[in-house]
Formats: C-alpha cells, structure tokens, sequence
C-alpha cells in the first residue's frame, strides 16, 4: 500500500474476536466486563483493568512473574483466559499493602533485605509468597524450603540469597517464624 | 554535617513503588487509542526472498496497516554501524525489515499493526513469503575456512574483522621461555534474559511535530540520537524516555533494533500511539546475545611460573552483523592476562559472521570468555609445573608497588590505555584462600575420596574494566518550594539503584534526607547529555558527575546562606535540610535558600515574599540578578574519566561431583571482590550477587542451541536453562575498597564483577574433583552433566 493509502480510511478501534462477559471479585470489587473469549487473565487485569503491578514474563507459563492469587492460590495470569476466572476471586499485587497504604510485612522484608533490583519479577513472586503464607500450612523456613517456596519464579536480578532473607524476614514479622 | 551516606546500607528509594505494583513499565503506560505490532520473522537461518504477498493480512479484521522493506520509505536502509573500529572492512548491519535476505532465524521480515496484539499475531501468520533457502554453517571454526557458505558473499571466510594488539616484545619473550602452555578453550553462547522483553511505544504530536518514544532501553540518548537523524527532525523535537526498566544487562544498550524505528515511523504515519511489547520467544531469536569464543592461548613461563608472555588467538562469533563493532572482542582481548603482571602480549582475534542472532555486549562483554581462558591456563601451567593453583598466581599476581599498571599498546574498549590503576590482588589471593579454607581442603579432600566422593575446589581470578568514557553529567536543583534536590543525569537504570546510590552522593554534600532527593534519568526531556548505561559506569561516571555538581551547588547554598545568616561561610553547615550556624542554632531552610536566590516579582508563598521586589533584603540600586548570576540554586557539571577503572576480584569454590548423576554440588562459594570505595554496600553486594547467578547460569546451564540448519531448538524459558532459586548456591562475599586514583569518589564499577569467574572457578573445582577419578579436563562452558560424563569417559 502507499503511504496513504490507509489513512483515506477509518482505522479500525477493535478486533472482530467473539466476546463474552465475566464477573468476578478483583481485589475485593466486583468487576463485570465484556471481553474478547482468548484475552489472558494477564492482559485483562493489565489493559482492561489497568492493574499494571502483574507482569508479563514469558507468557508461557515457566518466569511467574505474571503469579495473582485466584481463589486464595497462586495461579499463572499467562496461562489463564479471563473467561475462565468469571466467579473466581483474583488478587493481585495492587491488594498487598495495608489499607493505609503502608507497606505490608512482605514488602518491608523484600525492602529490608534488597530483595529485588528491577522490581519486573517481584509481585509475581511476592503473590506466589503471599499464597504459601495465606494458605495456613507451615512454612518451611530452612534455606531449602524457602528456595523451594519460591522455585516457581524467574528472577534474573537478585541471585535469590536476598529474596530467601525476605521471606524469613517477613515470616518473623508476620509471627509465622 | 550528618552522618555520611556514602558507604551506608541506604535502603532503596524506588522500592515502595516497585513493591506495590505502581512501577511503569512501558507497557504498563496507558496510551489511550494504542495500536499494537508484531513481526513476521525469518523462519531460515540465510534465505533469498522473491516475494512477499502481504494481502490477506491487511484484509484482516482489526488490521492497521502492514509493513515491509518497500513501504518504510527512508527507515529501508542499513542500521547505523554504532562503534565504528578500522579492524573491520565493509561492516554489515541489517536492515528494519529485510530486503532480499535474511540472516539468521529471527530476523524482522514484516510488521503488522492492528487494534491488539492477539489481531497483530494471526495477521503476521497470513503474511506469505517465498524464500529459496541458502546452505549455511554453524559451526565457529569451521565458518572460517575456505569452504564454509558465507553468511555475506561480501565476507570471505565469513571475517567480520581482523586485530591484533602486542604488549611489550612478545617475540623475543616466546624464545626465552623455559616452560609453555597451551589450552584451547571455548565459552558458548548465552542470553541476557532480562525478566522484562524488550519494549517500544511512540506517540506523535503531530500539531507540534513532536515524537515521544517510551523505550525500555539501556541507552535513551542514544535512541534519541539515531531517531533524530533516521528520521531528520531536530534532536528537540524527538523525546526518549526509558521508564521503568525489567533488568538490561546489555541486550538493551543496543540500538536501534528494527522495532525502535518501525514503532515511531508506525505511530506518524497512522497517527496514533503504536506500542510492541516483545515476546520471550521474539528476545530469543529478535534480541541480540553474546559469548561464544574459542580461545588458543599459550602462556610462556619459566620454570618458576613466572610467566613471561602471553599469545592468545581467538575466534568470537558476532552472529549474522556487527552493529556494536568489536567491543565485545576487544573487551576480552584487552583483558586477558587478567591481573598478572605478564609484560608481553601478542593477542589475535578474528570476529565471525555465522548466520545467527546478531552479537553484542551481554552482562561480562568478553571479560567471562578472556577469565576463563588466562585462569583454565593457569591452572594448566600449575599443574605442569607442579605447583600449587594459588602459588601458581602469587607468582604472577601485580603487586601493590607495582599499580598503576600500564599494559602499553593494549587498547580497551573506550580507545584508551589499559591501566590498571589500583588494587591489593595478593591480599585478595590470601583472602580467597583463607574463606574458602585451603590449609584444611586437602585433609576434607582425602576424606571424601574415601567415601568415594568426588570434592574438588576451584579458583579463578578477574579483573574487570569499568567506568568507561567519554563522559557522563549531572544536574542538581535545590526546589525552592519544598527544599527537596532534584539531580539529574543522562544514564538510566534497568535495577541498579541509581536513585539511591546518587542521592547518597548529593545527601552528603547537601545535608538533606536521602528520600528528599529525586534522582529522575533516562529521559532526555529532563537532561540530555551522555551516553549510555553499559559496561559498569553509571557510579563511576554519572555518580562522580553529580558529585562534582553537587559540590557547586553546596557552595551556592553556603554564600547564599551565609548572606542571608549575616554569617562567615566558613561557620555555615548544611544539615537536615537546613543551613546552620556551627554551635548555634540559627538555621535557614533550603526551600527558604533557594527562594531567595530566585528574585520574585511574584509571592507564591510566605516565603516568597522575602524575595519580592519591595522586600527589605531586596536591592533597588540595580539589577537584583547580577551580570553573571543565574537564579536559585542549581548547577551541571560533567566528569570524563581518563581511563577505565579497573575492579577485580578473586572467586573460589568447592565443588563435589556425583559420578553418577554427573551433577554439580557447590558446597561452598566464596567471592573476595574490591569495587574501590562502595557508596552502598547492599546494593554492592546486590550486584555481585545477581552477577554470581548469571554466572552459575553460563557455568553449569545455559547455551543458546541452534541446529545445523541455524534453527534455535530452545528459545523458551523451558528449554533454555535460567537457574531458579533451587539453582543458585549461597555465596560468600568479602570486600576490599581499595579506592580508584581516577575519580574524586575513588569508586569503581561493580555491574559485571558477578558474573566473570564462574565459570572458570567451577571448572577448576570440577576439574579437581575428578583428578582421583581419571583426570577429566574441562575446557568448555556451560559443563552440563552430559559433558561432565563424556569427559569421565574419555579420560
């Protein structure tokens, strides 16, 4: 085509996917929207939502960095549709700190103990922990059990030895130590 | 004064944000109307194109426009050479979108724009191009011979350049030795894999004829740069902002790759905002990668193990073009006697075209494949010798009389002298041995091997080139409002903590909180001189930069102060946002300071009002701005070093090898690293961590596979192995701080120090290990477990 030739026309504004609603509960509300049948729970919570703290690693399913709770457990926003999360209740990132704003225990420990450099891998990796903590079974807090805690999530920054402190960390203040 | 922030474990400024998901990533800014790219890519490793047939993919519902080489109009040209360097005749670099060939699997061959990525994807699939495949050879050494396939017909036997440096009088020095070694030894390729892809958006403001471009980039100026003259608009015209950045480590300092000038020209010609965000798979046939080289080195010795000189001839791959020159090559070539004293040096180097990802710098630029080449022969000559690893290096260790230390004739990668300017490289060596327990290994060794456990311990030594030129600035401004500090500098970070590590800097001289100092970089609306984030610079070069600027404005603010305190400057002290009195407790805010420079017409607050015109302080016998005075309190300054600064550590490891699994156990890893003076140790030691898993990563896991065909056949984070946390072993840092004589901080850079002797240290620990089982040599990176096996069996 020349230069041109496409601006003689409207551009178009959406795709012709078949859509379909969802209802869910994002970090306490409830959401209802209309979307395309194959959008990512990812790509939902990012562009429909505007939810920006899930990142998108690899989209395959293998870095975690896209991790959000759904119905209390850690779950691949990458490997989701979000048509497949209508009912479900999807915590995310932006659900972590305290009501007033402050830091939670877990994001005092990652700051504390520089547990995270560039910040991309860090709320998946801090949802993926926040599951283990929430979910009420011990946490194993031998350097092997936490490296096995987070053994679901890319980290190409830290080299991991200070994620490990903020998990123990975090555990100590949250009186699970 | 307060107490000093250089040196203290700050904690980090950016974190807040990062943890609570309110980081901005580029695709995380919200572009209302956005339009969304995807590229159709070579699926051949060297291919003719005769034709393209892109009709059905701009019928597709939700599909913008589609683009190749012959409706890009002036962007259908070759990319610019970015470090041009005499060694190399007739460059190639490739173009936005391929014309006629292609040149590895990968290469951007179409773009489409469409409402969503998901539209932009099918799109790409309707795309139907017909290639006549050429013959194509991988392999490194066999690309250089006469009957290999070129990857350019330019480009006989596939040699991208040709270069030779000598230190000293090498020939002479060969006919001397009494002892010679010889190792050949090879690094293969691996990958940044940044957490985040890499990422472009672009919006143009068509009533100003401004373009802005989010780019998730190591080098903004940079891109600004290229755009402005690709494109020919005025410098000012083009703004380049790196936001928040998901990790760098090299792949994204170069520029511009195809998306970085097909996004912008997108988003002019349709009017709208256009966004691309790369996929994994796309970064790992799209984005450039580095490490394959094959070393053969000889080091010549006397009897003693001194070594005497030094021959190393290598091969560096540089994948299907060399946009970023020989820096990567060069990096190594210049830093391959390590820190040894070694006084002649002949070194060769042949960079490679083979038809693959195109070659530049990743996390250690060379310094990984020259550490492990000099410290594997090392090792070799000890063990010929009959000495001891670590007596085999005291021997020929600089010593500290001895710095700075001019490898005269070598030049590194910023054109300047190779001078190693400072260090303690015995102490460190002693250290080493003393963490990781030598006097005791032997016994522990024996131990083992009578449980039949393998137990070896491994040792390498690096030197690491930093803070390279030309040159970095600063901008500090003291806010008249609030009295907090904005600085400014033309780098950016992918990670680093710069706003930290720079507002330490600045909270030094000007007494304010370390929170209270807004460092903003990487958007060249706010400063626009520099150069880059690359080969570990930013603290040396932009961090000496705002120190310097610093120093300036602390100087305006005691005049001021000490003006409007009717004091003697010498007397005024800057603390807790204050300037005070010594012993009293006279005091004047730097808000109030810096409104008081400004003169007013204007009262904004009650402060303000001090700096009116008909206030009593004010003059009316002449202009309240004196010929030569600027307002408030701000200044810029630059620092150019003359030289890199060169950091060096020594990593030692024990290792045990299970005979059966072939696996790798590090039971032990102890890291002696000098950065000179550290402005913040956590995030130093942050550093050296994050380096250390890169570098049991190149050690132990990943390589970049292709087939012989030049298919990559793991291009995804299943196949292609980045350790998890369950990979990285606990490490063991101490540092020296030996300061630099180059800077006024005496820092040095610390970014690649991690990452440069894993390899050769868990060589040698493997290698030890199995000396009671065989003698199996390793030789090669990554040591999987089926190369550990072959090894055993071939011993």
């Amino acid at each position: 085509m020349s230069s041109h030739e496409h601006l003689d026309r409207a551009l178009p504004d959406t795709s012709a996917d078949p859509r379909a609603e969802v209802s869910l509960t994002v970090n306490g509300h409830a959401v209802t929207r209309e979307v395309s049948t194959r959008m990512l729970l990812s790509d939902f919570l990012r562009h429909g939502l505007r939810l920006t703290g899930t990142h998108v690693g690899c989209e395959h399913g293998v870095c975690g960095a896209c991790t959000v709770m759904i119905d209390g457990r850690s779950a691949r926003s990458c490997l989701t549709l979000a048509v497949q999360a209508d009912g479900a209740d999807v915590r995310t990132i932006e659900s972590e700190a305290n009501d007033d704003g402050s830091l939670s225990a877990l994001q005092q420990a990652f700051q504390e103990c520089h547990g995270l450099q560039c910040g991309y891998c860090t709320p998946g990796m801090i949802m993926n922990i926040r599951s283990h903590f929430d979910s009420g079974e011990p946490l194993d807090l031998s350097d092997a059990g936490i490296r096995e805690l987070i053994s679901g999530n890319l980290c190409r920054c830290t080299g991991y030895a200070n994620i490990v402190k903020a998990v123990r960390r975090a555990a100590e203040l949250a009186g699970r130590a | 004064m307060s107490t000093r922030k250089f040196g203290a474990p700050i904690k980090r400024n950016i974190d807040p944000r990062l943890l609570t998901g309110k980081g901005a990533f580029t695709d995380d800014i919200n572009l209302p109307g956005a339009l969304h790219a995807a590229f159709l890519r070579s699926p051949f490793a060297r291919a003719r194109i005769k034709g393209i047939d892109v009709s059905a993919a701009e019928q597709a519902a939700g599909v913008v426009a589609v683009y190749t080489c012959d409706n890009i109009g002036h962007l259908d040209i070759e990319l610019p050479l970015l470090i041009p360097h005499p060694s190399m005749t007739d460059a190639r670099t490739q173009r936005p979108l391929a014309r006629d060939d292609v040149y590895y699997v990968g290469q951007t061959v179409a773009m489409v724009v469409a409402v969503d990525r998901y539209v932009a994807e099918d799109a790409v699939n309707l795309i139907d191009v017909d290639y006549e495949p050429l013959e194509v050879e991988l392999d490194l050494e066999s690309a250089v011979g006469d009957a290999a396939p070129l990857v350019h017909p330019t480009h006989p036997n596939n040699i991208a350049a040709d270069f030779t440096q000598v230190c000293g009088n090498p020939e002479a020095a060969f006919a001397e030795a009494e002892h010679v070694t010889r190792i050949k030894i090879q690094v293969d390729r691996s990958t940044a894999a940044a957490m985040e892809c890499r990422t472009v958006a672009a919006r143009y403001d068509s009533v100003r004829g401004e373009l802005t471009v989010w780019d998730g980039t190591q080098a903004p100026l940079g891109v600004r740069g290229g755009l402005a003259s690709i494109f020919g608009f005025d410098e000012d015209k083009v703004r380049v902002i790196a936001p928040d950045v998901g990790g760098g480590f090299g792949q994204k300092v170069m520029f511009p790759y195809p998306d970085e000038l097909l996004v912008p020209h997108a988003a002019i010609q349709l009017g709208r905002p256009v966004k691309y965000i790369e996929d994994r798979r796309e970064n790992f046939i799209g984005s450039n990668q580095e490490r394959t080289q094959i070393h053969e080195i000889e080091l010549f010795a006397r009897k003693n193990g001194e070594v005497i000189a030094l021959r190393d001839n290598f091969l560096h791959d540089t994948g299907a073009f060399i946009p970023y020159g020989i820096a990567v090559a060069q990096v190594a070539s210049t830093s391959i006697a390590g820190p040894y004293r070694i006084p002649n040096i002949h070194v060769r180097f042949r960079a490679v075209y083979t038809p693959t990802v195109p070659v530049t710098p990743y996390r250690g630029c060379g310094r990984p494949q020259s550490c492990f080449a000099i410290e594997r022969a090392m090792d070799q000559l000890a063990e010929e010798l009959g000495l001891d690893r670590f007596e085999v290096r005291r021997r020929n260790l600089i010593r500290d009389e001895d710095f700075p230390y001019t490898r005269e004739g070598l030049l590194f990668a910023d054109g300047l002298r190779v001078k190693l300017d400072s260090g303690q490289y015995h102490k460190a060596l002693d250290m080493a041995r003393e963490a990781i327990g030598w006097d005791a290994f032997a016994a522990d060794q024996a131990a083992a091997l009578k449980d039949g456990k393998a137990l070896g311990l491994g040792l390498a030594y690096y030197v690491e080139g930093t803070g390279l030129g030309p040159y970095e600035g600063g901008h500090v401004k003291i806010h008249p409002i609030t009295g907090k500090v904005y600085v400014n500098t033309g780098l950016t970070s992918q990670g680093q903590g710069h706003d930290t590590v720079f507002a330490q800097i600045v909270s030094d001289q000007l007494g304010v909180a370390v929170e209270d100092v807004i460092v903003v970089e990487g958007d060249t609306g706010t400063f626009e001189w520099g150069v880059a984030t690359f080969a570990s610079r930013a603290a040396v070069v932009s961090g000496n930069a705002i120190h310097k600027t610093a120093m300036k404005v602390r100087e305006q603010t005691i005049k001021a102060a000490a003006n409007m305190l009717e004091a003697d400057p010498a007397d005024i002290e800057l603390r807790d946002g204050h300037a005070v009195i010594a012993g009293t407790d006279r005091k004047v805010s730097l808000a109030a300071i810096a409104t008081a420079t400004n003169p007013l017409r204007y009262a904004f607050n009650s402060a303000a009002q001090a700096a009116t015109q008909f206030a009593p302080a004010s003059r009316h016998d002449g202009p309240p701005l004196i010929d030569g005075q600027h307002p408030g309190l701000e200044a810029t300054d630059y620092f150019s070093p003359e030289c890199a600064t060169w950091a060096y550590g020594v990593h030692a490891a024990i290792v045990e090898v299970d005979r059966d699994t072939c696996s790798v156990e590090v039971k032990k890893y102890v890291c002696i690293h000098d950065c000179g003076n550290m402005i913040n140790p956590v995030i130093v030691d942050g550093q050296v961590m994050g380096g250390f898993a890169q570098g049991i990563g190149g050690a132990l896991y990943e390589r970049i596979e292709y087939d012989r065909e030049g298919n990559p056949t793991n291009a995804n984070f299943v196949d292609f192995l980045i350790p998890y946390a369950t990979e990285v072993p606990n490490i063991e840092i101490a540092h020296l701080e030996t300061p630099s004589p180059l800077n006024p901080l005496g820092v040095k850079g610390v970014g690649e120090a991690g990452c440069i002797a894993v390899g050769a240290t868990l060589a040698s620990g493997i290698e030890d290990a199995l000396k009671p089982f065989g003698g199996a040599k390793f030789h090669q990176t990554p040591i999987t477990p089926s190369m550990i096996f072959a090894a055993m069996s071939n011993a």
